[in-house]
């Protein structure tokens, strides 16, 4: 077990990558371990792609190196291929061979035959839920199944390493489930990275994630670090009140550990919704209760706000300005 | 070995899968029959020269309908994405591709065999050059499969590879044709009837298996295998 986790499966290294002027890639480093399942978010164009291409070995960088399992993509291509599975954005299959063929088809690619190929196949069938479906063609399939083979075909010879490019795009939300259950499974024991922009899908698999923006790391961390040491470590409260506007904020900015007090206009029945941040982490519920009970206002909601990932990956990524 | 093995019975079998090749199979042997049969009465010989004489041109309209496809459809569909992070040398697919549509066009030219079983009913051909003339047809076939291969590897469009593939084999075909070389600079001849398709068909057409027109056929495959290689590994270098 601590070999599973002590070596390295992936390491990038002030990887460059130009598409004639345009730099898709810049410097970019970053590691994954084994047995982890790594997010790499970022917006559309950000380089998520052009990267995992460069470490399924489809293209080469301009400059940096990428090792899979301490292999060099550059010296060991054939090796590195070996160890990945690997689903592009937008799955591309083809779309005339049945389920069966395609799957003995990329068995056999993989240089599996007899009977290791047909163990492998059937356990793709049933792991992918994919035995109803195996005399159909592709082409024919709807978006869900045609994504499940896409996985199938990534897993099929049990890779150390299975990345993932945007798998959930065009899916509803059940089959999103029965994938994300498929990712968690196979992340138990082998190392997947995990490229998106839905960001909760990320928060809910990936045990670490980084994000990309223009080509560079913006940030990398766990789903918890990320939202935690957001916005200076401070925290943040809703609080809904009936009072007068100038005296509600008043108390509130008396209250021990508030670093600043916004509210905005009253409803016709007098309710205020004010948004409260605070200096530190600690709680300050009670503190915000005890004002506003004190000051003889009506209270109808208080809560303490999560920072959403989502809010992390806007600030960072800086929208589309 | 066996990945290339893979590719071609992958490759062959798409042929197959879809209606266009038997439609394209029925074309081909109704269009040479009856060209082939129309004056056979009259010129009263039991040879299939005329037959073979009639293959480099049918081959010029076949040929890139079978190639078209090749890379187009891989590059359209991205396929060739997922294909080329497989573990397989971008040399095994070009070869399992090229072979897969050399065995297409051989089941096409072999089902053809209607001809030569008339004439032995009918008459005492000299199997020789009939033999001879199939074998030449095959490696011409190959030389221009590699071309039609090549081109789609160049294109996201299968009706643009189609055309630029014949565009490619006419003029390789006419450039040794006496049309052109009547006209071309002395000088320049024996390259361009050295260079040209066609040249190296006309003792093959009587029958006759010249080693120098095998050589040419087999390094003409050789040359667009290895630029279809090279097109393959351009995305490397973007």
């Amino acid at each position: 077990m601590s070999e599973k986790t002590g070596r390295l499966m992936l390491e990038v290294r002030g990887l460059n990558k130009r598409f004639g002027q345009v730099r898709a890639v810049s410097d970019l480093n970053f590691e994954v371990r084994r047995g982890e399942v790594f997010g790499f978010l970022g917006p559309n164009g950000a380089g998520k792609s052009t990267t995992m291409r460069i470490i399924t070995c489809f293209i080469p960088p301009t400059s940096g190196s990428v090792l899979v399992d301490g292999l060099n993509t550059a010296d060991y291509d054939l090796a590195v291929r070996e160890k990945i599975g690997y689903l592009p954005e937008s799955t591309p299959l083809y779309a005339d061979m049945t389920v069966k063929e395609y799957l003995a088809f990329v068995g056999r690619i993989r240089g599996l035959k007899g009977a290791a190929l047909k163990s492998r196949t059937d356990d793709m069938f049933s792991v992918c839920a994919l035995a109803k479906m195996a005399d159909r063609q592709i082409g024919k399939l709807s978006k869900g199944y045609r994504q499940r083979v896409g996985l199938a075909q990534a897993m099929i010879h049990d890779p150390d390493l299975l990345i993932l490019d945007e798998p959930m795009s065009g899916l509803d939300p059940n089959q999103i489930i029965e994938i994300r259950n498929l990712i968690k499974k196979f992340g138990e024991e082998k190392t997947v990275i995990y490229c998106s922009h839905i960001l909760s899908e990320v928060s809910a698999t990936c045990d670490r994630i980084l994000i990309i923006k223009d080509g560079r790391v913006v940030v990398t961390g766990t789903p918890g670090d990320l939202t935690s040491g957001h916005r200076g470590g401070g925290s943040r409260y809703t609080v809904r009140v009936k009072g007068e506007a100038e005296s509600v904020l008043r108390s509130l900015k008396s209250v021990a550990g508030v670093s600043g007090v916004e509210a905005e206009a009253a409803t016709p029945e007098g309710w205020i919704c004010a948004r409260v941040n605070t200096e530190g982490k600690e709680d300050i519920g009670e503190g915000i209760f005890k004002c506003i009970a004190d000051s003889g206002l009506s209270l109808s909601e208080l809560r303490r706000d999560q920072t959403s990932l989502e809010e992390v990956f806007t600030e960072l990524t800086g929208g589309n300005r | 070995m066996n990945t290339v093995a893979a590719i071609f019975k992958k490759e062959f079998t798409s042929y197959f899968i879809s209606p266009i090749a038997y439609v394209f199979i029925v074309v081909f042997l109704i269009g040479t029959n009856f060209m082939y049969f129309q004056p056979f009465f009259l010129i009263n010989q039991a040879d299939m020269r005329n037959y073979f004489g009639l293959l480099p041109w049918v081959f010029l309209f076949f040929v890139p309908a079978i190639t078209m496809r090749g890379w187009a459809e891989e590059k359209k569909s991205k396929t060739v994405e997922l294909l080329l992070t497989w573990p397989v040398s971008d040399a095994e697919v070009v070869v399992g591709k090229f072979f897969a549509s050399l065995a297409f066009l051989a089941v096409t030219v072999a089902l053809s065999v209607t001809i030569p079983i008339t004439l032995f009913v009918i008459g005492n051909p000299d199997p020789g050059p009939i033999i001879g003339g199939y074998a030449g047809a095959l490696l011409m076939g190959a030389a221009y499969l590699a071309i039609g291969l090549w081109v789609s590897s160049h294109t996201e469009n299968q009706i643009v590879a189609f055309i630029l593939a014949w565009v490619v084999m006419f003029v390789l075909m006419i450039i040794g044709h006496p049309v052109v070389t009547l006209k071309t600079p002395a000088a320049l001849v024996p390259l361009f009837s050295f260079l040209g398709l066609f040249t190296h068909f006309e003792s093959i057409e009587r029958g006759v298996i010249d080693t120098r027109d095998v050589i040419y056929y087999l390094s003409m495959t050789g040359v667009f295998l290895f630029l279809n290689a090279q097109s393959l590994g351009s995305r490397k270098s973007e």
